[in-house]
């Protein structure tokens, strides 16, 4: 079956999800990609969105983190404060699966604006969410997002999230408790920070993709493993799986 | 005591230019059409606080009713942007918006330490984000017991807290159910409150997971059935995904926007 590369993406970002593990959704890419595990390899993948739904089991791709399918689905409904203070901020939550509009080489996370006035911004973005706190507090942050000059940026137009700061030791130094992003998952692979200067690394590739394609994409010198892999293709039972959330969308 | 009143009389009485007002509800819940009475009672020079001012916020900012917003997350949930929002911040149109920034985190914490009668709520939150060098009532604060450093945001004291919930009863005792945001922590912290009910009834009966205001938390209440569309009330409605997709072209022009203004809001009647 032939797909997009927006479906490959959405697809090598669901398989990062165990089944089994606890992970705080955002909406867009991320929601559609732990939906996607849900429905496949990952039936007992435990859904959180901030709305306060834990556990929920939509059969159809929400629009919102608060449409009715979550909370008429999920195991509890809790309050907002309650969400961010008892469930995220402890470190309860394996996996935070985030979404941004800019991204640095320390996988800092805008989503707030892009310009350089804060009072003027050239475009104003819709802001933190819970996004931050995910950031900081969930045992593992994947980020999911589209890769190209606009948005894999060499300085990031504003800290909406911290990734890893300026570099190696900065996450410790500010007291943010989880480890930080693990993976970043484009339309063009996978990149993933080397555990000794925290700068992402091209570690993975889609069948057909060029190591050029990706650098000539990135904003900075982007580095890339000496192992870099190639990603499997989309199965058709991924594929009709992503289809069929979509299309009941 | 709670009066029920009609919700022109609950919004004359209770918000006035120049207020904070805080219209809450998390997707869930948000009370449209006492936004709308605002626009039509043309109150200007509002300050207003929401975690996520979507549709209805993007509607007051658009008629000109505010000067100032307070809030975490600024967009239309899975459609896009908010462009009344938008037009406002990077184009002061129709006038400026000045704007008080935070996280969800943050803001769920600053309504808890309103309701709690304290000067500030502690989290771990903002560190090394550029949101704690741009936003005031963000400040670093040392744990007295073992030293950490920590992030204090300071209380939300709003003068009016605006909530839509399913029922009330004869006497004004308020209760809602599925998700329910910060919307008890609004109302607690607010000097004033107005509540919008899908309906009056005789009795409350219990329900798992309900929360219950009771009336002398509350200042008014109004009947208005519908009255978070396109918004919804779980097991009165079902949220209006296509209106949420159809503001995108409404609000991304002036025109269309004023013109849908004229017809929806100061056409209609509360």
């Amino acid at each position: 079956m032939s797909y997009t590369s927006d479906e490959i993406m959405a697809v090598t970002a669901a398989r990062a999800l165990a089944d089994g593990m606890t992970c705080f959704v955002g909406i867009g890419l991320p929601s559609e990609a732990a939906n996607l595990a849900r429905a496949t390899h990952a039936p007992n993948l435990v859904l959180i969105y901030e709305s306060g739904t834990i556990g929920a089991k939509p059969d159809t791709l929400p629009l919102s983190i608060g449409d009715g399918i979550l909370a008429e689905t999920a195991d509890a409904v809790v309050s907002v404060p309650e969400i961010f203070n008892y469930w995220l901020q402890p470190g309860r939550i394996d996996v935070g699966f985030l979404g941004a509009a800019q991204l640095d080489r320390f996988s800092n996370i805008n989503t707030t604006l892009i310009g350089d006035n804060y009072a003027k911004p050239r475009v104003r973005l819709p802001g933190a969410g819970g996004a931050p706190e995910i950031a900081a507090a969930c045992r593992e942050v994947i980020v999911v997002l589209r890769q190209s000059h606009r948005t894999f940026v060499e300085t990031v137009d504003f800290i909406t999230s911290v990734g890893y700061g300026d570099g190696p030791g900065a996450r410790e130094r500010l007291g943010l408790t989880g480890p930080g992003p693990k993976r970043v998952i484009t339309d063009l692979g996978v990149l993933q920070p080397d555990p000794r200067t925290c700068e992402l690394v091209l570690t993975e590739i889609y069948p057909g993709g060029s190591v050029k394609n990706v650098k000539d994409s990135t904003g900075w010198d982007l580095l890339v493993s000496d192992d870099l892999a190639e990603i499997a293709a989309p199965s058709d039972a991924e594929l009709a799986a992503l289809r069929a959330l979509q299309g009941a969308a | 005591m709670a009066e029920i009143v009609t919700l022109a009389e609950a919004i004359s009485a209770s918000v006035g230019d120049g207020d904070t007002v805080a219209m809450e509800g998390f997707t869930h819940l948000i009370p449209h059409a006492a936004g709308h009475e605002v626009i039509r009672q043309r109150r200007r020079d509002l300050t207003l606080v929401r975690m996520t001012p979507d549709i209805i916020y993007d509607q007051l900012i658009g008629a000109g009713c505010a000067r100032k917003l307070v809030f975490s997350w600024a967009g239309n949930p899975g459609v896009g942007s908010l462009h009344r929002f938008r037009d406002a911040v990077e184009r002061s149109w129709p006038v400026p918006l000045e704007i008080e920034e935070h996280s969800h985190a943050g803001m769920a914490n600053r309504y808890v330490a309103g309701a709690s009668g304290l000067p500030f709520a502690i989290l771990r939150g903002y560190r090394g984000t550029s949101l704690a060098t741009q936003t005031t009532g963000v400040a670093d604060i040392t744990c007295p017991f073992t030293g950490e450093t920590l992030t204090a945001v300071s209380a939300l004291r709003p003068d009016v807290a605006v909530i839509h919930a399913q029922r009330a009863d004869r006497h004004g005792n308020i209760q809602f159910w599925g998700i329910t945001g910060c919307q008890k922590e609004v109302v607690l912290a607010a000097a004033r409150s107005v509540v919008t009910v899908e309906e009056i009834v005789d009795e409350l009966r219990p329900r798992p997971g309900a929360v219950v205001l009771p009336a002398w938390a509350v200042s008014y209440v109004a009947a208005v059935p519908g009255g978070a569309h396109p918004s919804y009330a779980q097991d009165y409605s079902a949220r209006d995904n296509e209106f949420y997709r159809d503001w995108d072209a409404i609000s991304r022009d002036r025109d269309a926007f004023t013109a849908w203004l004229e017809a929806n809001v100061f056409g209609a009647t509360s």
